[in-house]
C-alpha cells in the first residue's frame, strides 16, 4: 500500500512539472524513478523510454504504466497512471473556466515561455545519460575514448542518418535492434 | 468548481447527435492505435470531434487544444480532458480522460510481464543494446530539432535560460523541479512579451 501511495505521489509530482509534451516527462521520470526511489536501473528505464516509443498511446502514460507495473503490478500501473493525470486534469479544468470567463490566459504564457527552453535544456542532460550508457555502458562521466563500443556507435550513427532520411521512427528503432542482435553476435560480443 | 459555461449549447454543426458511448469508443479507438502521443493524436480527436462529429467547432477546438498543450502533463490527456468537458461536462472529462489512458494502460501492463521474461535472454538484451543506439539517436535528431526552434527566434533570454538551465543540471546537479520553479518565476516576471510565445 506504501508503494501504492509512494508510486501515485511520485507521478503527480511529474505530471505537475511536466510541461512541454512526451519528452519533457523523460528527465522527470529519470529523477524520480531512478535517481529518486531506484524503482529500476537506468537500463531497463532506456527500455521502457524506447518501447513507449515503439507501442500506441502517449509515451508519458506508457512509461508511468510500465513503472508502476514493474514495482507493484496491476495496481501499481494504475496508482502511477492516475497520479501522473491527477494535476492536469484540476489545472486543465481550472484554464478553461479562465478561458471562458476572461478569454485569455495572460501570464501563464509568460511561464510558458522560460519553460520551453528551460525543459531543451532538461531533455539534453537526460539525454547525456541515454547515449553514455548506449556507447558506455555507464550512468556518469567520466569515460574514455577508448572504451567506446563501436558497435553501438555504428548503429547510432546509421539510425542517426534514416531518422534525418524520413525513415521513420519505429522503423528505425526495429531496425537498430535488428542491427544490434545481428553485429553483437557476428563480432561475439556480450552485451 | 461549477463554471457557468457548463450548459452552454454545443458550438459544432451536431451532424451526428453527442453521446458518452460514442465518446468513449471513438476516443479509445484512436488512443490505442496511434503511436506518438499528442502530437499525432490530437489531430486525429480533432478530426473526429470537429469534422466527423460536428460536436464541436474548429475554433473552438483549436483554442482549447492550445489550452492543453500550454497545461502540464501529458498533452494527449489534456486534450481529451479539456474537448470531452467541452461537449459532456464533467462527464464528458471522466469518458473521454478514461478512454485516453486505457489502452496505453493495458498494452504496457502486459508488455511490462513479457519485458522482464525477454530481458533475461542474452539475444533479446543484443536486441535492446542496438535500440538503445537507436533510441540515442532518437533523441538527438529531437534535441537538434528543439535547439534549432530556440535558436531560430534570435533573443537572448530563451538562450540564457537554455545554457542556464543545462549548466545547472548537468555540472551542479541541481533538482530538475528546483529549476523549473526558478525559470517559471524568471519566465512570468520577464517574458511575458508576446514576442516569446
Amino acid at each position: 500500500m506504501e508503494t501504492i501511495l509512494a508510486l501515485f505521489l511520485s507521478f503527480a509530482k511529474v505530471g505537475l512539472f511536466c510541461i512541454g509534451g512526451g519528452y519533457a516527462s523523460l528527465p522527470l521520470i529519470q529523477e524520480e524513478v531512478v535517481a529518486g526511489h531506484a524503482w529500476m536501473t537506468m537500463g531497463e528505464f532506456v527500455d521502457i523510454f524506447t518501447i513507449s516509443q515503439m507501442t500506441p498511446g502517449p509515451i508519458g502514460i506508457n512509461a508511468a504504466t510500465f513503472v508502476g507495473a514493474k514495482v507493484a503490478g496491476v495496481p501499481g500501473s494504475v496508482a502511477a497512471t492516475a497520479g501522473f493525470v491527477f494535476p492536469s486534469v484540476i489545472i486543465v479544468l481550472l484554464l478553461a473556466f479562465l478561458y471562458y470567463r476572461y478569454g485569455n490566459v495572460g501570464p501563464i504564457r509568460g511561464v510558458l515561455n522560460a519553460l520551453r527552453p528551460a525543459v531543451v535544456a532538461l531533455i539534453g542532460n537526460a539525454g547525456i545519460g541515454i547515449v553514455l550508457l548506449a556507447l558506455w555502458n555507464r550512468e556518469e562521466p567520466p569515460v574514455t575514448l577508448g572504451e567506446t563500443d563501436l558497435i553501438g556507435l555504428f548503429i547510432l550513427v546509421v539510425s542517426l542518418l534514416l531518422i534525418r532520411l524520413r525513415f521513420g521512427t519505429i522503423r528505425t528503432l526495429t531496425l537498430s535492434g535488428v542491427l544490434g542482435l545481428a553485429l553483437y553476435l557476428a563480432f561475439g560480443v556480450t552485451v | 468548481m461549477k463554471p457557468k459555461t457548463r450548459r452552454r449549447p454545443a458550438s459544432g454543426t451536431g451532424k451526428v447527435p453527442f453521446s458518452y458511448g460514442k465518446l468513449f469508443w471513438s476516443t479509445f479507438i484512436i488512443s490505442a492505435f496511434t503511436v506518438g502521443g499528442g502530437f499525432v493524436i490530437i489531430p486525429l480527436l480533432k478530426a473526429k470531434y470537429v469534422d466527423e462529429y460536428g460536436w464541436i467547432d474548429d475554433t473552438e477546438a483549436l483554442d482549447l487544444v492550445a489550452i492543453a498543450q500550454s497545461a502540464p502533463g501529458v498533452v494527449a490527456a489534456n486534450a481529451a480532458v479539456i474537448l470531452g468537458y467541452r461537449m459532456g461536462g464533467f462527464l464528458g472529462t471522466a469518458v473521454a480522460l478514461l478512454a485516453t489512458v486505457l489502452p496505453p494502460l493495458i498494452t504496457l501492463t502486459l508488455v511490462s510481464y513479457f519485458y522482464e521474461a525477454f530481458k533475461a535472454n542474452p539475444y533479446a538484451r543484443m536486441i535492446l543494446k542496438g535500440m538503445q543506439c537507436g533510441v540515442s539517436a532518437v533523441l538527438i535528431d529531437v534535441l537538434f530539432g528543439l535547439v534549432q526552434k530556440q535558436v531560430r527566434k534570435k533573443l537572448a533570454l530563451p538562450l540564457l535560460i537554455m545554457a542556464g538551465s543545462f549548466v545547472a543540471s548537468v555540472f551542479f546537479h541541481v533538482p530538475i523541479m528546483e529549476i523549473i520553479f526558478i525559470d517559471a518565476v524568471l519566465g512570468l516576471l520577464l517574458m511575458r512579451d508576446p514576442i516569446y510565445n
